[in-house]
């Protein structure tokens, strides 16, 4: 078999209709798995993701911690989020956790999106944007619950993480993984991910004293392709602000795919109601009338 | 507050009367200024700017019919905002100048219980007590007001956007937006309809600005009454007597 494989859409934002060729395949769902317990704060995957996807520089902005910048920029996807949390004994716990996009198997920013074809969904899991066909709404700034689509005011489109679709297409692992010096990011299909996470968790309530310990994969939304290792899965809120239960606005779900097309055909059955009542009740003319010869009854 | 908005609203006036011209001919009465005209017709052209650039966010279904017509989506998403601001101004100038004949009165809500017989074509001739506007088109004013309101507020949050003003605004906003245009958008059917093939004569008050007597009496009685100082059930009956001469 060929290793130069395409991706195969299984959803378009903005669409009518199935994606094409969806089903004809069966592909595996990635995952990356972030083990925030090993990370060091290197950032060597924030420099592995500028570099790969070749974007211009972007500034720090020192906030006194070691985080590079307060949250990720258009051109800057990848954010090593530092927090220190007081544990109850007194003693500090320092956090650090790689944000970027999650890769929800139910994408909020997709949902949002008015724009045909401006975010594809793959069927390995990945969300992709695909700024030739965004105009630039930014609905998906709003349906997204981790705050990750950033707009670029210059070029009025919307940007985030790829997921590396690039590399992942042709059978690679992400640019940030391949930078990871640690073996605290792993990439490999949702499965094996999911039992690896698990499994370290495990380890980690079990042998290190962290009964808290668990894997962040929220099934508010369908899981992620990007499932965390915390200290404590309880509170995943310490990280950086990290949803416990992340949710996309109703209106994106109900209004969008049920009220508004059955309500838009209402209102032109408003431009019916007049043509009919043209037809059968008839205009009211300027009085008097000429007599009346004969009337249907 | 009222006095300064009649001031500016009759500079406005005789501003716009000097410009255009309205000819009032013999059986004729003079219905709407050219400064209402005017700000008609800019308030229409704003308005299917406006719906039909955001009718292709509205749908996925619609969005590769109507956005080409402004040059592709982005463009489409970058004119919407300013052709609803066109549409709030001029309406907001509309609103000014018709504030007063569009008071909501009793008559009004006599008309509103009324309208079952006036939509099945029973009552040929408007109620009597009917003035300048009647208590539809005074309804409908009053919904598009309310409703630029709504396009204002929700409006301004979609266009600056979740950074500024959280994605649960932008969410919600985005729904009351669509069900003020949706509202709009089936007003607008009954409004065409009416000012053109429904109640025939009414459209040239909105192009040439005057109406005829007998449109007048027939739909507005007491604004006839109250412009010729005549009785329109009257000179109803006497057109109609002097109609059947005529044709013998």
């Amino acid at each position: 078999m060929s290793d130069r494989r395409t991706l195969q859409i299984k959803q378009i934002s903005g669409h009518s209709g199935p994606a094409p060729g969806f089903g004809m395949q069966r592909e595996q769902e990635v995952c990356k798995l972030v083990d925030t317990t090993i990370c060091i704060g290197c950032k060597a995957c924030e420099v592995a993701c500028v570099e790969w996807n070749d974007m211009p520089f972007s500034p720090t902005t020192f906030d006194n911690t070691y985080q590079t910048m307060p949250a990720t920029r258009w051109n800057f996807w990848n954010l090593i989020k530092f927090n220190e949390h007081q544990r109850e004994d007194g003693t500090v716990q320092w956090l650090m956790r790689k944000d970027q996009c999650m890769h929800c198997a139910d994408p909020g920013c997709l949902r949002a999106c008015p724009a045909d074809g401006a975010i594809v969904q793959y069927t390995n899991g990945i969300v992709d944007f695909q700024q030739e066909n965004c105009i630039g709404c930014e609905f998906c700034v709003s349906g997204c619950p981790y705050d990750i689509p950033k707009f670029n005011p210059a070029t009025k489109k919307v940007y985030k993480c790829t997921l590396c679709s690039d590399r992942v297409g042709q059978g690679l692992e992400p640019a940030c993984i391949k930078a990871c010096p640690t073996g605290c990011l792993k990439f490999g299909t949702k499965d094996d991910m999911k039992y690896v996470a698990e499994e370290r968790a495990k380890q980690l309530r079990e042998n290190f004293g962290f009964e808290k310990a668990g894997v962040y994969d929220p099934q508010s939304i369908g899981g992620t392709h990007v499932v965390y290792v915390l200290h404590d899965a309880e509170n995943p809120e310490r990280y950086g602000g990290l949803p416990k239960n992340p949710v996309i606005p109703w209106s994106y779900t109900i209004w969008k795919w049920l009220f508004k097309p059955v309500l838009g055909a209402l209102a032109l059955f408003g431009g019916l109601g007049v043509l009919l009542h043209y037809v059968t009740v008839g205009p009211r003319r300027p009085q008097p009338e000429p007599p009346i010869k004969e009337r249907e009854s | 507050m009222s006095t300064a908005v009649d001031r500016f609203d009759d500079k406005a006036r005789s501003a716009f009367g000097q410009i255009g011209q309205t000819e009032v001919y013999e059986g004729e009465l003079l219905r709407h200024r050219v400064y209402t005209r005017f700000l008609h017709w800019m308030v229409a052209l704003f308005f299917f700017l406006a719906l039909l650039s955001g009718f292709g966010i509205y749908l996925p279904w619609l969005f590769r019919w109507f956005t080409p017509i402004f040059g592709g989506g982005p463009i489409a998403r970058w004119m919407h905002p300013w052709f609803g601001l066109g549409f709030v101004i001029f309406f907001g100038l509309q609103a000014l100048n018709w504030i007063k004949p569009m008071r909501w009165t009793a008559a009004d809500t006599r008309w509103m219980r009324n309208l079952k017989s006036i939509v099945s074509g029973k009552e040929k001739m408007e109620p009597p007590e009917t003035g300048f506007f009647n208590g539809g088109q005074k309804a409908q004013f009053w919904e598009i007001v309310a409703g630029c309101i709504v396009y204002l507020i929700t409006g301004i949050i979609l266009w600056i956007g979740a950074g500024a003003f959280g994605r649960w605004a932008v969410a919600v906003s985005y729904v009351l937006h669509d069900i003020s245009a949706l509202i709009m958008l089936g007003g607008v059917f009954i409004h065409i309809y009416l000012s053109t093939i429904g109640e025939p004569g009414t459209f040239q008050a909105m192009i040439r600005g005057a109406v005829s007597e007998a449109w007048a009496w027939t739909f507005h009685p007491a604004w006839y009454k109250e412009v010729t100082g005549r009785d329109p059930v009257e000179a109803c009956e006497e057109a109609r007597r002097r109609g059947r001469l005529g044709s013998k």
